[in-house]
């Protein structure tokens, strides 16, 4: 049949016109960047969601708190150019860049600003953080760049807090519609969402500050491990984030296309354990599972060696860390005595409850294998996040689950009470508020270390290990963040060599 | 036949209804809480009280459903919980995804499928017929993600042909957006394209033994003119039959696919929206499915009645 000839020879040369053409396109200097990442968000207003996801397409990118965190996890100035805080930690005062514009061209002012922790910390509040602006007294503006903060109690986390993506400013025009079409002050505006696929943003030709190299940034979200790794080597992706199928990583490393860098997130990896509940109210019993578990294995099994252990809930690459991985050395024959004097001989049965993050379900089979050498018989029950949110964690209806804590310095979660951990120490409280009251840094990483050991005596959860931040790149790529100290895709210093 | 095609449309909307039952009381049994997934592990009594009010599911389940099926009957699906956009317009969006892959997928399928049958049939027993029949059975027994990897191994990443996923949009013209469609098409069409060879072949089969064929045959029309002209219509009933059954099929196995290659379809929506506990969407999508499943299963019906007198009469 000579139709059917010609149609496939019609369709043999389109395809090879249409793969000469992308060539072509390759030979041209780069300004454009497609990242990689494993989620779509939802919607792209970081004040009102907690999903990850949102914070790495927009967090500095498009959107600008008062002040925000770089590649190193300092603070740095961003919408406010300078900050000063009184003795008492009480009153903050914002000066604000003089030429800051939102996306749309108006003028990003101290009113602006107001606007923004007002609704934060309003009644009808969604922001996913809304404990982060509870400190707020009043906030004052006396003239367009000055914006003067007064807390009612002192915070040490304070600015830290209003360098989240969580306290990104917005203007009270465009606040409502932020979800589809986000209006910012940042150095890239929003250009377009195709919806299950990417989001597009582009140059802001109008920044006030240092314009990135970059004129064009795509966010694609590949959700399949596979898809991934095809991805990357089809050069559908230059780069990608939180790569999670560490398995493939040895064949990128070989491969002289690309470059691996392996940081770390800010995601303390623990075995979550109800210290409300029977047997895990006893001590003896906690550290039993702590000297259980091999976390040099863990490690290995998990993460194909791409981590680092962790003794207590803090992240070793922070100033204040103190190495507590020593304090339950991996030993079996001790965990089986502490449990038999805490009247186990025989070992017990529990569950373990596993989200879906694969961390997740490949450490708890590990995990409970490893119990099971001592006698605690874990079943494992996988639940999807929305019931692990729903059971476990508002819930508190859990023996044992396992799950990285993200948040940057976390650790007073266990000073709140109702914390699904059920975890309750006077001393540990006690230094957490000297922590609030405490602004001197040699003061506050003494506290920090002092609240680690507390942790880790009373070893109130199994600690693991940090979740690691993979990035795969090009080779010729630089600029992207090594670490992950906040949640965010920071592509304003990106650029191709 | 109007008494027919009346008994069709009253079961079509009493399934229909029945289906938003089910999916609105299997959603209100799962656990979980869009506020609570939205505002995650920060979220405080206060703001997550103040979230459900905002997403209307602090009102009465009964309330709430009948808000949800009294929009529904104007044809309104509601707002998305978690994109804050009209679910018509999202399912619109993906739907300009799964149709044409669907499509591309069912005429590819059918184009190869329906040659290979009748070649099968002519050729029974002998050398045709096995290749067929042997590729008809591979191609049941590979799933379509597998064929989707295969696919992506050897044209995206050795070959570099095609991109291994995604959809540059049809904003970006027509030529782009259907390069991207090629090889998911592919991936679905070859388990439907075997499913479709072996089921003519059989259909055609048994046409042939038929007393109307022997007559054809006896009068000395030719081997070809009888193949074509008196056993394929014939066989054409079952075929079309099974062909309504895959168009059901080839919306569901366009889920996997999706996810392999990370298309933004109607699928992929609907996989994020039940993890993400968006209860309007999840309710909306699964009734425009089973609109869709009943809608054609009546369709095929309804052609097979008019090919076929035989079944009319009889009810």
């Amino acid at each position: 049949m000579p139709t059917a000839k010609q149609r496939f020879t019609l369709a043999a040369v389109a395809v090879l016109v249409l793969a000469a053409a992308s060539q072509a396109a390759m030979a041209q200097p780069r300004t454009d960047l497609v990242v990689g990442m494993q989620l779509e968000p939802p919607h792209l207003d970081p004040t009102a969601g907690a999903a990850g996801a949102i914070k790495e397409v927009t967090y500095a990118n498009l959107f600008e708190p008062l002040l925000r965190v770089n590649a190193d996890g300092a603070l740095i100035p961003a919408l406010a150019e300078r900050w000063s805080v009184s003795d008492d930690g009480l009153t903050y005062r914002f000066t604000l860049r003089p030429n800051a514009k939102f996306h749309d061209g108006t003028t990003a002012d101290s009113a602006d600003v107001k606007f923004t922790l007002d609704r934060a910390r309003a009644a009808d509040s969604v922001n996913a953080q809304k404990a982060y602006f509870a400190p707020i007294a009043s906030v004052e503006t006396p003239d367009p760049r000055s914006v003067v903060v007064t807390l009612s109690r002192p915070d040490g986390l304070f600015l830290a807090h209003m360098a989240s993506g969580d306290a990104a400013i917005v203007a009270p025009e465009t606040a409502a519609t932020n979800k589809q079409k986000p209006v910012g002050t940042g150095p890239f505006k929003f250009d377009r969402w195709v919806a299950g696929d990417r989001v597009v943003l582009v140059r802001n030709p109008d920044y006030d500050g240092p314009k990135p190299a970059l004129e064009r940034v795509s966010f694609r979200f590949i959700s399949d491990p596979a898809a991934q790794v095809a991805a990357l080597k089809a050069g559908d992706v230059d780069a990608f984030t939180l790569f999670s199928t560490y398995e493939a990583l040895p064949e990128f490393r070989n491969d002289p296309a690309f470059k691996v860098m392996v940081g770390s997130t800010e995601g303390e990896t623990i075995l979550s354990t109800n210290n409300a509940r029977k047997p895990f109210d006893d001590v003896r019993v906690r550290r039993a599972m702590a000297h259980a578990i091999d976390r040099k294995t863990l490690i290995e099994g998990v993460l194909y060696g791409n981590g680092v252990a962790i003794g207590s809930h803090f992240p070793p690459h922070r100033e204040g860390y103190v190495d507590l991985t020593g304090m339950y050395p991996y030993d079996p024959a001790k965990a089986k005595a502490l449990l038999a004097e805490a009247g186990y001989p025989n070992g017990f049965d529990t569950t373990l409850r596993l989200p879906p993050p694969p961390y997740a379900r490949r450490g708890g089979e590990l995990v409970a294998a490893m119990l099971a050498e001592v006698g605690i018989r874990a079943k494992i029950e996988p639940v999807e996040w929305a019931a692990w949110l729903e059971k476990t964690f508002k819930g508190k209806d859990y023996d044992l689950t396992l799950i990285a804590h993200t948040e940057p310095l976390d650790i007073d979660i266990y000073a709140r009470p109702d914390y699904y951990f059920n975890y309750k120490s006077e001393r540990f409280n006690a230094l957490n508020d000297e922590l609030n009251r405490t602004q001197d840094q040699a003061k506050r990483n003494a506290l920090y270390g002092e609240e680690q050991r507390v942790l880790a005596e009373d070893a109130v959860n199994g600690f693991l290990f940090m979740l690691p931040s993979v990035t795969v790149q090009k080779a010729n790529l630089t600029g992207l963040w090594v670490n992950r100290p906040v949640q965010a895709n920071d592509v304003t210093g990106a650029a191709w060599r | 036949m109007l008494a027919f095609l009346l008994h069709r449309l009253v079961s079509l909307i009493v399934t229909v209804w029945l289906a938003t039952i089910v999916v609105f009381a299997v959603l209100q049994l799962v656990p979980g809480d869009p506020a609570l997934l939205m505002l995650g592990t920060g979220a405080q009594p206060d703001t997550l009280a103040a979230l459900r009010a905002q997403m209307g599911l602090d009102l009465p389940v009964l309330t709430r459903y009948l808000h949800w099926a009294g929009a529904l009957a104007h044809g309104d699906l509601g707002v998305s919980l978690t994109y804050a956009r009209p679910v018509t317009e999202l399912v619109a969006e993906r739907l300009a995804v799964t149709l044409p892959l669907a499509l591309l997928a069912l005429a590819v399928s059918t184009a190869a499928a329906i040659p290979l049958g009748l070649l099968a049939a002519s050729r029974r027993g002998r050398g045709g017929d096995w290749a067929v029949l042997g590729f008809a059975q591979l191609g049941v027994s590979m799933p379509s993600f597998w064929i989707a990897i295969l696919l992506i191994l050897l044209f995206s990443l050795t070959l570099h042909w095609f991109p291994a996923g995604g959809f540059p949009g049809w904003g970006g013209g027509v030529g782009p957006a259907l390069h991207a469609l090629v090889l998911p098409a592919l991936a679905l069409a070859l388990p439907e394209a075997a499913i479709l060879a072996r089921v003519t072949r059989t259909a055609v089969l048994d046409t042939l033994g038929e007393d109307h064929v022997r007559t054809a045959r006896a009068k000395g029309v030719g081997r070809a003119a009888v193949l074509l002209r008196h056993a394929l219509p014939n066989a054409l009933i079952p075929v079309a039959t099974v062909l309504g059954l895959q168009i059901s099929f080839l919306v569901a196995g366009a889920v996997v696919v999706e996810n392999v290659f990370t298309l933004p379809g109607l699928g992929r929506l609907l996989y994020q929206a039940i993890g993400q506990r968006d209860l309007i969407v999840v309710q909306g999508v699964v009734v425009l499915l089973a609109l869709f499943v009943v809608v054609v299963s009546a369709l095929v019906d309804i052609a097979c009645a008019l090919a076929d007198p035989r079944p009319r009469a009889a009810s």
